[in-house]
């Protein structure tokens, strides 16, 4: 059976622009659940360039990105969001009473009265290789994660990448797999210097095999793959295989986004400038997955649309209550929602 | 100053760049196909390219940071650069670049 949590507010992605949501939410006493793909909070700026100095933020004349979300983090904990990271949202429903019912691929039903999608450039998927055809054997032959151990059991595996999910899974699955062939452009790796030195003496016994090349096409029928079609400084090369698992990091997709019934721009949502709603009323979306005439896609542009976003979201959850504009430096009440007063 | 661009689908663009703009931001201005997802942080790889051959020299090799970008794609070869990296100048005017399929757009 699967779970339900009923609140005030939906935030899909975790991002800059969505934490600080949380914190224009909080202050008008909205209750916020956040809902990301990702692991942990941050969005691109924790997953793309967590090391990276940001020089636009206001009244930071440098912070990475890593920093920011930190900062984010601890200026929201008052209100104590909370946080379901690991999954997608994959639908959206307008209820009778106005209501919106999401549900998770993690079996999880949310009602919540608003909605507000922050998810910048959409989910963050594994990227997929470059190869004619590979959609075909996707989940069936070929796949960006392990699931399940015993899909590889006594499986010819190719796993392809230079990062410490590859090196990771070559460790891994070699004693189970029938054969395993690492395939990588390069003999550098970025990984950590344990895991590549393993992987080298397993290849040294003749545990497994390394080549350095790339994936250039695949064989095979009804989903299952037979051969793996290799370029590499030797030459071309053909592997028998029968599992391949590539690892090239991930990419956004802006995904189930695009059947939620919203008016779209170029993988964008169409927002006004006065609520930043889309065109379905009591649904928002603010930070760089949202499009108006003047658009940019800045992180600060996003804190502003979260500010206006707060108001009109008040005002859907609680109708004709009147709602008092107010500073944190001057009001008490304020103050007294962020515990320092 | 200008640079010629072949897309993925093999169509020539001459495209008008400025000194000092980032190669990619032309490209990515002009609306042809490049997704180019981190905005020039050189932290992703989709605005691979590849040189002309007669203008890698020019051009020059990428850094350390830079190859470890293009370990995230499947479409690496010897005249590879990711487009973010690349600043025009005037010995750049009239480079001639590829645009990799690993940068298209979904």
């Amino acid at each position: 059976m699967s779970t339900e949590i009923t609140t005030d507010v939906v935030v899909i992605g975790a991002g800059p622009c969505g934490l600080f949501a949380a914190f224009e939410l909080g202050l008008l006493d909205l209750k916020c659940h956040f809902i990301d793909i990702l692991d942990r909070p941050g969005g691109q700026c924790t997953e793309l360039y967590p090391e990276k100095p940001i020089y636009d933020i206001p009244g930071f004349p440098v912070v990475t990105g890593q920093q920011l979300t930190d900062n984010l983090m601890a200026q929201i904990a008052p209100f104590a969001p909370e946080f379901h990271f690991n999954r997608m949202v994959n639908s959206i429903e307008k209820q009778a009473d106005g209501s919106f019912k999401l549900a998770t691929d993690a079996d999880e039903i949310f009602n919540a009265k608003v909605v507000v999608i922050a998810a910048g450039g959409g989910s963050f998927q594994p990227k997929r290789p470059p190869v004619n055809g590979i959609e075909a054997f996707e989940n069936t032959s070929v796949f960006y994660s392990v699931r399940k151990m015993d899909d590889f059991r006594g499986q010819d595996v190719v796993i392809v990448g230079g990062g410490d999910s590859a090196l990771d899974w070559t460790l891994s699955l070699q004693s189970i797999a029938r054969s395993l062939t690492l395939v990588h452009r390069r003999a550098v790796f970025k990984a950590a210097p344990a895991s590549v030195n393993k992987m080298q003496e397993l290849a040294a016994e003749g545990k497994i095999n390394f080549l350095t090349g790339q994936i250039a096409s695949l064989d095979g029928e009804n989903g299952q793959i037979s051969h793996v079609h290799l370029t590499t400084d030797a030459g071309d090369l053909s592997l028998p295989a029968t599992r391949l698992l590539p690892f090239f990091g991930l990419t956004m997709k802006l995904g189930p986004v695009a059947d939620w019934g919203l008016e779209l721009n170029d993988n964008t949502i169409v927002v006004d400038t006065e609520k930043f709603q889309t065109s379905v009323p009591g649904i928002f979306a603010i930070g760089d997955i949202n499009s108006y005439p003047g658009k940019l896609k800045l992180i600060l542009s996003g804190f502003h649309e979260a500010a206006l976003m707060a108001q009109a979201a008040k005002a859907i959850v609680s109708p004709g209550e009147r709602i008092v504009f107010q500073y944190t430096t001057s009001s008490t009440k304020l103050q007294k929602k962020l515990g320092v007063a | 100053m200008k640079i010629v661009v072949t897309d993925q689908a093999g169509a020539d663009h001459e495209l008008e760049g400025l000194e000092g703009w980032r190669v990619m931001e032309v490209i990515r201005d002009w609306g042809l196909n490049i997704k180019a997802e981190c905005g020039g942080a050189l932290s992703c790889a989709t605005c691979h390219v590849y040189v002309d051959k007669d203008w890698t020299a020019v051009v020059g090799a990428p850094s350390e940071e830079e190859e470890d970008m293009l370990d995230s794609v499947g479409d690496v070869r010897p005249n590879s650069r990711l487009s973010c990296q690349i600043l025009l100048s005037d010995a750049l005017d009239g480079l001639k670049l590829t645009l990799a399929l690993s940068a298209a757009k979904d």
